[in-house]
């Protein structure tokens, strides 16, 4: 095995270990989203035409999960490895910047997909949701994945302690996702938080996730992903930088 | 090539600051490939800093390290390649057994078929009964033991032990010391600090002594212990007294009797004649042997002074 293979299996079997913890409490989660939100307001609200409440809700949540799992993945990783000492078993090994980027973002992904895909089957017996442009659901879910994957080893990197973690978690990425469009299409919303809402980088990923079930979106999904992409890319160069200087790693 | 021929370590003039601390203030040393080599001095005297400069886990602001002829910056992956190093903090990964701890180390360095290797450190360090323990079951020693496997799993030839017997009882300290002692003789070179000099003395053929940062003392410990000046005299006498002209070399004055720290053996005769005079009578004596603990002792109060 490389070391990357090996970081991505070790990174993989740590959520897999407490599987109830990391995959089936957040699918939990999202379905009870689902019955009360759906239950409150089906038949008063529609934001498509011909889609219903619980149907619009279904992908938003499930990317709602994807992306707040895949940045629990590799951030608790990190914050844990770092606080309990074991990170220098990773420090003195030859894995380079990039193979060690690498795998914590794909496991990331691993465990936001597994959410996800869990949140979706988890409905099948609620509500009917199509699946028009599969293809652009998967893309808009690597993307997701990897974007909140980097985003949460740039936030393990930074947080000394778990304060400083549940700080990131409560007051970036939570808000971040709740007011991404999950719950409500934009086009709901007064002009100025509309605007602000298309400064939101997590808004393209829900609205490009949701065409891929619909074929629908408030912002044309090219864009979407061009956008998504440009800041997988920044962000990954971002965190790239931190892994090469050593970050908080390497004093 | 270079890796057999050049030094296991390389150290010129690093210099570390951890914010007003100068941690290492121009440390230079070499050590020789199959050198069993002793690193000591006391707490923040800068041995784990430049242990961590080696392994890469902090970067030197000034000044060179090489490991096998690697760079420590330039070449990292060579450089961690060919070193193993046991930590001194006892640190472990909760979430998976003792076999898949090692297992993945082992993935870490590209190492896919590793099993042989690892059942034999799993036996040689009495630990196969808990391949399958998970980390958080193991007592502290058995954690210990964990961490020398982790650091031999990629089979380095550069072995780096901050302080591996602290806290572990007598009989895992001396198979440890077995089983790197066999690691020496094969070949791979050893590098440790500790606190117990015995050990050190016991163990290590050369030593060099650190000091607020600085190489003190850097010689073959028996040459350390030989260079020391001056002799003791441990000597009980019926009365339990000493002639007045004695007093002043007189270093400890214990239950079982005086301890002389005389400058040389030739003032032994003079001591012997001193206490003929005022007739008093020797029960017990006894010439104490310098060890490395009296050069470690001198050589940090002299740093100091």
């Amino acid at each position: 095995m490389s070391g990357f293979a090996t970081l991505l299996y070790k990174e993989l079997l740590r959520f897999w270990k407490v599987a109830f913890q990391t995959i089936v409490a957040p699918i939990v989660t999202a379905l009870l989203y689902l019955l009360i939100f759906a239950h409150v307001l089906e038949g008063r609200v529609e934001v498509y035409p011909g889609v219903n409440y619980s149907a619009f809700l279904v992908p938003g949540l499930a990317m709602m999960s994807l992306l707040q799992n895949a940045f629990a993945n590799s951030s608790s990783s990190l914050i844990q490895s770092k606080v309990t000492g074991n990170i220098v078993f990773l420090l003195l090994t030859p894995l380079t910047p990039w193979a060690t980027f690498l795998a914590y973002v794909s496991a990331a992904v691993v465990r936001g997909v597994c959410v996800s895909v869990g949140v979706i089957l988890g409905t099948l017996w609620l509500v009917q949701v199509p699946f028009e442009r599969p293809l652009w659901a998967l893309l808009f879910a690597l993307a997701g994945g990897a974007t909140l994957g980097a985003l949460g080893i740039v936030a393990g990197l930074w947080a000394e302690k778990f304060d400083q973690m549940a700080a990131f978690q409560n007051f970036i990425i939570v808000p971040l996702t709740f007011l991404s469009g999950v719950f409500y299409s934009i086009h709901s919303l007064p002009p100025f938080w509309q605007a602000v809402s298309h400064w939101n980088p997590f808004f393209y990923l829900i609205d490009g996730f949701r065409y891929g079930f619909f074929g629908v979106s408030d912002v044309a999904p090219g864009r979407s992903l061009t956008i998504v992409v440009l800041c997988l890319a920044g962000l990954s160069l971002f965190t790239l930088h931190l892994f090469r200087t050593g970050y908080k790693l390497r004093h | 090539m270079i890796a057999l021929m050049s030094q296991a370590i390389e150290v010129t003039e690093v210099r570390k600051r951890y914010g007003s601390v100068q941690a290492l203030a121009g440390v230079s040393l070499t050590v020789e490939r199959g050198e069993f080599f002793g690193l000591l001095g006391p707490n923040g005297a800068g041995k784990t800093t430049l242990i961590s400069i080696l392994a890469g886990l902090a970067h030197a602001d000034a000044g060179t390290a090489k490991v096998a002829g690697h760079d420590v910056r330039a070449d990292y992956q060579q450089a961690r390649r060919a070193l193993g190093v046991v930590p001194q903090e006892l640190v472990f990964d909760p979430f998976f057994s003792v076999r898949e701890t090692l297992r993945i180390q082992s993935g870490y360095f590209g190492l896919k078929h590793n099993d042989d290797w690892i059942d034999h450190l799993l036996e040689r360090l009495d630990l196969q009964d808990k391949a399958q323990a998970n980390m958080r079951a193991l007592s502290g020693g058995m954690k210990r033991r964990v961490l020398v496997a982790q650091a031999l799993v990629h089979r380095p030839p550069v072995i780096i032990l901050d302080e591996p017997t602290a806290g572990v009882d007598v009989e895992l300290r001396q198979a440890l010391w077995v089983f790197i002692r066999e690691l020496n003789t094969s070949g791979h070179t050893i590098v440790l600090t500790t606190h117990y000099l015995e050990e050190a003395e016991a163990l290590c053929g050369r030593i060099a002594m650190l000091k607020q940062g600085r190489v003190v003392a850097l010689d073959s410990t028996a040459n350390l212990v030989r260079g020391l000046p001056g002799v003791h005299v441990r000597l009980r006498t019926k009365e339990d007294r000493l002639p007045p002209s004695l007093t002043a070399s007189v270093s400890a004055h214990q239950p079982d009797g005086y301890v002389l720290s005389l400058p040389s053996c030739n003032e032994i005769e003079q001591a012997l004649a001193a206490l003929r005079e005022d007739k008093i009578e020797i029960v017990e004596m006894e010439v104490l042997q310098a060890d490395l603990e009296d050069v470690f002792v001198r050589m940090m109060n002299k740093a100091t002074s």
